[in-house]
Formats: C-alpha cells, sequence, structure tokens
C-alpha cells in the first residue's frame, strides 16, 4: 500500500466513523426535544422515561463523535499538510464558526445531561433544542468547507499560491448550501429510521409496550417527512454538480461519452477500458432532464475530461446508485409511514410494516456512506477540484500504514463497543 | 497587529484548555493514586465533578486547532509534518480518554466492564498531557531540520528527547495539580477535602522538582534555558510570582479555603504558561515566526471578528454552566 492510499484510507476510515455519530448527534437531539415536550405537557411519564433513555444515546453518540470530529481537524493537517498549508487561510472561517456551534452545544448538552433538577424545566428543554440547533449549524458549516473543495471559490491561485483571499466567498460557494442541507436532511431521515427500526424491534417482541409506541411514533414521522423531502433536495445539488463538476457528474451516471439527449443509466457495472457499462438499464432523455431540466441539453461526458483526471468511475456510479435507490426505498417507505399516522395510526405497528421498518433502520446510513463515497471518490484525483491533487497535499512522512493501522482498529473496536453498549442500554429498558 | 490579536485569542483557548481541560485529564492522573479504603468514593467524586463540564472543556483545544490552522496554516502545517508521531498518540488519548469516561458513565449495566473503562480511562488521561507536552518542548527547542532530511532527524529526533519528555511529565504534574485542588472544593465529605488537599500539596512539590528538571534537561540538551528566562524580564518576574503564589496557595490548602485556592492554583499555572510563551514568542518553529506563518490580513480579519463573536455567544453559556454546577459547594 502506497502512503498516499494509506492516507486516503485513514481519512475515509475516520469520516465514515466520525458521519454516523455527527448525524446521530445532528437529529437525536430533536427527538428527545419532541418527547420531552410532550412530557412538559401531558405529565404522562412515559414520555419523561423515553426523553431519559434517549438521552443516554445522546451522551454517548455525542462524545464519540465530538472525539473523533477533534482527531479529523488534526487528521486534515497531520496527513494533508499541503492541502491546510493553502486552504487554512481560505476556508478556516466555517471552521471557526462550527467550532463555535460546537463550542455551544457542548455547554447545551452538560447542561441537559446534568440539570434535571438543576435547572428550571424550561431553561432544562431549551437546553435540549440548542444541542439539537447548534447541532445542525456545525454540520452546515462544516459541510461549506466540504462544498468548497469541490466548488473552490473566495482566491486567485497564481503560481501555487492563493492570493486575493475572501474568506466569505470561499465559505459561501456555490456548493456549500445544497451540499450542506442534503447533509442535515439525510441525518434526520437516517437517525429516524434507525430509532423508528429499534423500537420496532421493541415493538415485535412486546406488542403492548407503550414506550415503544410513543418511540416509534416520534422516531418515524422525523425520519418520513426527511425521507420524503431528501429526493427533492438531492435532485438539487444534481443540477449543482453538473454544472460546476462535470467529470464527477459523468462518474456518477456511468456517462463515457458527451450525448445530447443524454440517456440515464440505471445500475450495471462501467469498465473504463471498454468506457461502456455493461448490463445496465438505459432510460433516454431521462439524464438531460435531471442534470438541467431539459430533455434536449447536452450532458458532458468523460470523453471531455483528460484520462489522468478521471475519478474511480465503478466507485462512484455503484455507489452513487446504492445511495439513489436506498434514498428512494426510504422515502417511499417514509411516505407510506405518513398515510398510516395521518389516516389508519393503528396500521403503523401492523407486524409487517414493523418488520419493514426493522429492514429499513441500517439503510439511511449505508445511504450517507454512499454519499461521501460518491462526493469524495468523485472529486478525485482533486482535493481542491481543478487546483491541487490529493497526491501533492500528501504529507512527506513514509510510513503511513502504522497510523492508518492504528486508528482503523481503534474505530472498529470502538464501533463494536458502542454497538454492544446500545444493545445493553435496550435489554436494561425492555 | 492582527497577527498578534489572533496569537492573543490563540493563547487565551490554549491557557483555557489547560486551566480546564487540563484538569480533566489530571483528574484522571489522579485516579492512578489510589487513597486505601476511599477509592469508589474518589471515582464518584470525579465522575461528578467532570460529567456536566469535560466536553465543554475539551472544546477550548477544538477552538486552538482551529485558529492555529485559519491563523496560522503555515505553523500548523509545519507542526503536523515534524510532530505527527507524538499528536497522533495525544489523539490516541483524546478519543480513548472520552470514550472511556463516558462509556463508565452511560453504561446501562454495572459490572467488570467498569474496571476496564476506569483502566483506559487512566492510561489515556496520562497519555494526552504528556503528549501535549512533548510537542509544547519540542516546538520549544525548535530541533527542525532541512526538508530531504532522513526519517529520524525529520520525523523523530524533534521531538523524541530528553527536554521534550520533561515538558511532558511537568505538564501531566501541572494539570494533576490543578485537578487536585479543584477536587478540594468539590468534595462533599471531610475525608475526601482532606485526601485531595494532601494529594494538591503533593503534587506541587512534584511540580517544583519537575520544573527544576525541565531547566536541567535543557542543560543536557545543549540549551541554556535559565539564561534565556534570565534575559526577558517579563518571563522572569513570572517565574517569581508563580513561586511567590506558593505561600498563599498553602495557606488556603491548609485552611480549606477552596475557592482561594483555586484562584491560586490557576494563576500559578497561567504564570508558568505566559513565561513559557514570552520567552518562545514571536517563534513557532525554526525560520517560522507568527508573522511568516499568519494568513493574510483579510482572513486574520475575518477571524477576530468571527472569534469575538463566538466568544459573546460562548462565555454567558458557559458561565451559566459552571454556575449552574460548579457555583454551590466550595
Amino acid at each position: 500500500m502506497t502512503d498516499l492510499t494509506a492516507a486516503r484510507s485513514q481519512m475515509g476510515i475516520s469520516l465514515g466513523f466520525h458521519i454516523i455519530f455527527a448525524a446521530i448527534g445532528v437529529a437525536m437531539p430533536f427527538l428527545m426535544a419532541i418527547s420531552h415536550w410532550r412530557w412538559l405537557k401531558t405529565k404522562e411519564q412515559v414520555y419523561l422515561d423515553l426523553t431519559e433513555t434517549w438521552s443516554k444515546g445522546v451522551a454517548i453518540f455525542f462524545a464519540t463523535g465530538a472525539v473523533s470530529g477533534t482527531v479529523l481537524s488534526f487528521e486534515l493537517g497531520l496527513l494533508w499538510p499541503k492541502f491546510m498549508e493553502h486552504a487554512g487561510a481560505i476556508i478556516g472561517m466555517p471552521f471557526s464558526w462550527e467550532g463555535t456551534a460546537f463550542f455551544l452545544e457542548a455547554i447545551a448538552l452538560g447542561i441537559f445531561l446534568y440539570g434535571w433538577k438543576r435547572v428550571k424545566p424550561w431553561v432544562h428543554w431549551g437546553s435540549g433544542l440548542v444541542i439539537g440547533i447548534s447541532g445542525a449549524l456545525s454540520a452546515l458549516f462544516v459541510v461549506c468547507a466540504n462544498g468548497w473543495m469541490n466548488s473552490p471559490a473566495g482566491f486567485d491561485w497564481v503560481n501555487g499560491q492563493a492570493v486575493n483571499i475572501d474568506p466569505w466567498a470561499a465559505m459561501f460557494n456555490r456548493s456549500a448550501l445544497n451540499e450542506g442541507l442534503h447533509m442535515v436532511i439525510a441525518a434526520f431521515a437516517a437517525t429516524g429510521f434507525a430509532a423508528a427500526g429499534l423500537h420496532a424491534i421493541g415493538l415485535l417482541r412486546n406488542p403492548k409496550s407503550v414506550f415503544h409506541r410513543k418511540a416509534l411514533e416520534i422516531a418515524v414521522v422525523i425520519g418520513a417527512v426527511a425521507a420524503v423531502l431528501q429526493p427533492l433536495q438531492g435532485d438539487r445539488l444534481a443540477k449543482d454538480v453538473a454544472v460546476l463538476q462535470p467529470p464527477k457528474l459523468a462518474a456518477m451516471e456511468g456517462l463515457f461519452k458527451t450525448e445530447q439527449p443524454a440517456a440515464l443509466t440505471l445500475g450495471g457495472i462501467p469498465s473504463e477500458e471498454d468506457q461502456t457499462v455493461r448490463y445496465g438499464l438505459r432510460i433516454p432523455r431521462l439524464l438531460s432532464f435531471l442534470a438541467h431540466d431539459d430533455i434536449h441539453s447536452e450532458v458532458v461526458g468523460l470523453d471531455q475530461v483528460p484520462r489522468e483526471n478521471w475519478p474511480p468511475v465503478l466507485v462512484v456510479h455503484e455507489a452513487f446508485d446504492l445511495m439513489v435507490g436506498l434514498g428512494s426505498l426510504l422515502a417511499a417507505v417514509g411516505a407510506t409511514a405518513l398515510f398510516f399516522f395521518f389516516r389508519k395510526r393503528e396500521y403503523l405497528v401492523h407486524p409487517r410494516f414493523l418488520k419493514t421498518l426493522v429492514f429499513c433502520a441500517p439503510l439511511g446510513f449505508i445511504a450517507i456512506e454512499a454519499g461521501w463515497l460518491v462526493t469524495e471518490m468523485g472529486r478525485q484525483p482533486w482535493i481542491i477540484y481543478g487546483v491541487m491533487k490529493t497526491q501533492d497535499a500528501v504529507t512527506p512522512m513514509p510510513g503511513l500504514i502504522y497510523p492508518m493501522t492504528l486508528f482503523s482498529t481503534v474505530y472498529l473496536f470502538l464501533a463494536f463497543v458502542v454497538a454492544w453498549l446500545m444493545r445493553r442500554q435496550f435489554r436494561h429498558v425492555g | 497587529m492582527w497577527a498578534e490579536i489572533v496569537g492573543a485569542f490563540l493563547g487565551v483557548s490554549v491557557l483555557l484548555y489547560c486551566l480546564l481541560g487540563g484538569a480533566d485529564f489530571g483528574a484522571g492522573i489522579l485516579e492512578l493514586f489510589r487513597g486505601r479504603n476511599l477509592r469508589d468514593k474518589q471515582q464518584e467524586l470525579i465522575s461528578h465533578a467532570m460529567g456536566p463540564v469535560w466536553e465543554a472543556n475539551h472544546m477550548w483545544l477544538v477552538l486552538a486547532v482551529v485558529i492555529l490552522f485559519n491563523g496560522f496554516p503555515k505553523a500548523y502545517a509545519a507542526m503536523a509534518v515534524h510532530f505527527h508521531i507524538p499528536l497522533t498518540l495525544m489523539l490516541l488519548g483524546v478519543i480513548l480518554r472520552g470514550c472511556a469516561f463516558t462509556f463508565r458513565s452511560y453504561d446501562a449495566i454495572r459490572d467488570r466492564s467498569q474496571r476496564y473503562y476506569t483502566g483506559v480511562f487512566m492510561i489515556a488521561s496520562v497519555l494526552t498531557p504528556l503528549m501535549l507536552g512533548v510537542v509544547a518542548g519540542a516546538m520549544f527547542l525548535g530541533r527542525v531540520p532541512a526538508p530531504g532530511s532522513g526519517f529520524m532527524a525529520s520525523y523523530v529526533s524533534p521531538w523524541l528527547n530528553l527536554f521534550s519528555f520533561s515538558v511532558g511529565l511537568l505538564t501531566c504534574v501541572l494539570f494533576a495539580f490543578l485537578a487536585a485542588v479543584y477536587l478540594v472544593g468539590e468534595a462533599h465529605t471531610e475525608e475526601l477535602a482532606k485526601l485531595f488537599s494532601k494529594r494538591a500539596r503533593a503534587m506541587n512539590i512534584v511540580a517544583v522538582f519537575s520544573g527544576a528538571f525541565v531547566f536541567l534537561s535543557a542543560h543536557l540538551d545543549g540549551m541554556s534555558l535559565s539564561q534565556r528566562f534570565a534575559s526577558d524580564p517579563i518571563s522572569l518576574s513570572c517565574m517569581a510570582l508563580a513561586t511567590l503564589i506558593l505561600i498563599p496557595l498553602w495557606r488556603c490548602l491548609h485552611r480549606r479555603h477552596a475557592r482561594a485556592a483555586r484562584f491560586f492554583a490557576a494563576l500559578q499555572v497561567s504564570l508558568i504558561l505566559l513565561g513559557w510563551v514570552k520567552v518562545q514568542f514571536p517563534v513557532f518553529l525554526p525560520r517560522l515566526t507568527i508573522y511568516d506563518a499568519a494568513a493574510p490580513e483579510a482572513t486574520l480579519r475575518f477571524l477576530s471578528g468571527g472569534l469575538i463573536v463566538g466568544i459573546a455567544i460562548i462565555f454567558p453559556a458557559l458561565f451559566f454552566l459552571l454556575r449552574v454546577f460548579k457555583g454551590q459547594r466550595g
């Protein structure tokens, strides 16, 4: 394994680990705040139990997310010092805003977790809400920085140096908002469905449990609303990519040759050597419509990109189709759940629907991982699109396989322990 | 001027991380020294004291890193290259300490696993401050070779030396000292207050010896640290004041004036850090001052503005947190 591959693997593993905890850290406090609000309003004991149970989950996920996030802020430099040497001055602003939001989140978490009898009930409730709001804000801010890597702005690149730096323009680059919203909505969809799936297990085992039923109702509604909105937001983001990063879109869609009008290829196996997609399902004109809102438009293929600047087409295409497939499935299940919730509430806890929810529990997180694969692999070989290549940013230190192995082992171990802890939590409640 | 303003923000973040976050690591170090029959009570007190605040305290580190890479990206990049190994070990400590502490507090079932959490918590609580101090020492020593030197010269020798590790040791001792002093005020029984008061004085004595050891190891590593301190009047007066504070500090510890003791302990550590930074100023690493490393002025202006707004949000919230959880007793 080369040092570059090791560095990229370590970054990928660290991000892939962190994003799960970060997503739960964004959405879970809102679930908790809804349940808490119901407790304060109705004084039904079940909502208090639910709030306390969920808050323990939040504590574990937040702590793991916070420390793995700290690691990432160092890894940016440890692995990509040349990147940070230039990017730090340009794109540091969203990180400093993110730091502020993250700080507020940690303070609010302390007040919420330990403040049950120490602060006034509504102040206490507010602190729970602040955890969620600042979590969502820090997600938006930090994704601004990723958006800048995809559509760099706010500087001029002259002889390998950034000049005329404008941090404001860099932060609010053209990818920032749509990418950020896509991530935040994904966090709600994935977390909502995961929580609903877990409580569905509880209901299948113990159909009379009011606790699991109330929990499922809150979680499934949040997850369903997000899942239904996500395809609309995803479509807006894909249109951005079509304009801002044509090679990424071409890799996502397995489009080797520029087409006008362009057909959409579903599934299949792209081969970079033959420049074709085998066994894919082609739908004429659809890609033109999806990418540019016009069934006659031209969509740029990889033939217009120098070969050395191609992203890995196979991985990007499969990851993209996986994300879209899972997202569509969750949107369909979500729409059904919303219909049941408002019209036929008793169907929501029908064993067959509960089993569907159990099946859906991990899918949102798989879609999130696939989505990050698309955006990161799809930008390769660039670390700053069109400006700096990933291979030029990596640290000169050799032997990167050792830290990569170390962090992989630690994260694998922690993932195992957290899963085990959740099981114990669940058994304790049951 | 902007470089100095952002540098001051960085300094304050590092100082607050040491005074607040450092004490949380120090508490983990203190758990290594188990009182014979007070072990469980000591552990319970530490968990109770750290629980609501440790994550907020940890954020000063995040803030410091963000200020460093936004305001002084070249310094951040150079440190990340040459101190890759100690920083990686420090991060390992950060992950394991945070997770072990949280798992210990929130595991729904209390069984043998508590012992493993505590074990990891204690070891990680030593690892992080040790490596933090090693990096600080290595920055001070400034043994950064020209590009193209060998692996050992570039990535190992800059930090693997007696001097850097003596600074690492001093950092651990100072953090444990802070923790012990703070815990005197948290203790709700006389025997625990007595225990931590004793620990605080012991750690204070060890700190004086560790400080002397830093000067000795600097001498052995071929650097005249005492001369550099002596030639800087501000640093020298900081050291003199820190020594003088020993007298009121010990009186307060003896009489159990917990709040005053906290104040003097924090002041003492702040003076040591200030004196240290003053000797180093304005150099991050050889051939790299804060002026060389600083981002363009536009960035520094935006960063300062953002930090002022951020602090206007954070400080009231932090004040509320500390008043709720640290206000009543003491």
